[in-house]
């Protein structure tokens, strides 16, 4: 019996841990779930229980050695790596060529360590994105340096503001006033000439396309409760961009 | 030579994108790819003068079925080629407009404008879903016999 106790113990750490990782990361709530029940079942408990929203998980263990665990999630960010990484795990789990002691190692030096690329990488990946998406958008190619422009320091600008301001949305909104301040003084000195381009362009890297997907596949996946609750995230970050650059062409 | 430009732009978009979104680094070019070919379709409908609305349904359904194959064979999560497939496909410049006409007191324009972008949206949310369903149909199927 208390062997039992200590194995379900530990199981239920490996079920959370995994869940907890993905969740963060902005994977899927119904990936979370599925990834939770699938680790219990390979570990020899059929009767799981999970209840994820976007800010919290409840696991909980039927059976002789019953158990219910809470986890709290404060911070969510976008980390696809380590999504598929968890998700690499739990498909060794699956198959059984995993103990559960040495899964519980590798999920926890996964959640300690970041696995991101360098910021620097990502706000030049975000300058060209922006300088692409003008051209995408039918603008000119002369747009495409002071796109460029605005979309990377704007991009530099909300990374770094979002570790000051943990509000994501003010974060945003702020990030949007100076992309279309920048946006209007470039075509203000001549440097870019079409300024309804050069402000979508300069603003792609912060649309919230993750949330979009993944509150959509939540909703048809029957997860009500975080469906709606990413949409309004979605929804929520549309709106504080939105009102940054109508702030800004109200001005203008 | 136009559609060359797109192509490639939305390819660079897309990979970039996955790049914001720490996408492994294996997965990066099929990301830009998935993008590519989503925009490829999207142009291609609006250039035969199919309205916005259906050739972002097309699209999105499109990508999301190659997302489904990319996500089989190289057993990573879904979401990370969907992602940034879709990313080109969201109506941010109308949105734009929308708000633009809004700023300038031209609120007929603008719930004009704010309701295609909402459709669209809707667009993309049918396109994801039903390739999802067809999908989970097909799966369904597969196991039966078995």
């Amino acid at each position: 019996m208390s062997q039992s106790m200590i194995n379900s113990h530990e199981i239920t750490q490996i079920c959370l841990l995994a869940g907890k990782i993905i969740l963060q990361n902005g994977g899927e709530t119904y990936r979370v779930e599925d990834t939770m029940v699938r680790i219990a079942a390979a570990y020899g408990i059929e009767n799981s229980h999970s209840f994820v929203t976007p800010t919290g998980i409840i696991f909980a263990i039927d059976g002789s050695s019953q158990m219910t665990k809470l986890i709290r999630i404060n911070e969510r960010s976008t980390n696809l790596l380590k999504v598929s990484l968890v998700n690499d795990i739990s498909r060794q789990i699956s198959t059984g060529k995993l103990p559960a002691g040495e899964a519980h190692r590798m999920l926890q030096e996964l959640d300690t360590q970041a696995f991101t690329y360098p910021s620097w990488l990502k706000i030049v990946a975000a300058a060209i994105a922006s300088s692409c998406f003008l051209i995408m958008f039918q603008g000119s190619w002369r747009d495409a340096l002071p796109v460029m422009l605005a979309g990377g320091i704007g991009f530099a600008f909300f990374l770094q503001l979002h570790r000051v301001v943990p509000i994501k949305f003010f974060a945003e909104f702020i990030t949007a006033l100076l992309i279309g301040t920048l946006s209007v003084f470039f075509v203000h000195k001549g440097f870019g000439t079409d300024l309804d381009k050069i402000i979508i362009g300069s603003v792609m890297p912060l649309v919230p396309g993750l949330p979009i997907t993944a509150a959509v596949r939540d909703l048809m996946a029957g997860h009500l409760v975080s469906g709606l609750s990413k949409g309004a995230e979605a929804f929520l970050t549309a709106f504080a961009i939105g009102a940054g650059i109508a702030a800004v062409l109200s001005f203008y | 030579m136009m559609m060359l430009e797109q192509l490639a732009t939305s390819f660079i978009a897309s990979a970039a994108f996955g790049l914001i979104f720490n996408a492994p680094k294996r997965t990066l070019l099929h990301c830009g790819a998935v993008g590519m070919i989503g925009w490829f379709i999207y142009i291609a409908c609006t250039q035969m003068n199919l309205d916005a609305i259906p050739s972002t349904l097309i699209a999105a359904f499109v990508v999301t079925v190659i997302s489904q194959l990319f996500a089989k064979l190289y057993k990573t999560p879904i979401i990370v080629f969907s992602v940034s497939g879709i990313i080109p496909l969201v109506p941010g410049g109308l949105a734009y407009d929308a708000m633009r006409n809004v700023v300038e007191d031209h609120y007929d324009i603008a719930v004009q404008l704010a309701v295609k972008a909402f459709m669209i949206s809707g667009a993309i949310a049918i396109g994801l879903l039903f390739s999802e369903v067809i999908n989970q149909i097909i799966r369904k199927s597969e196991r039966k016999p078995g």
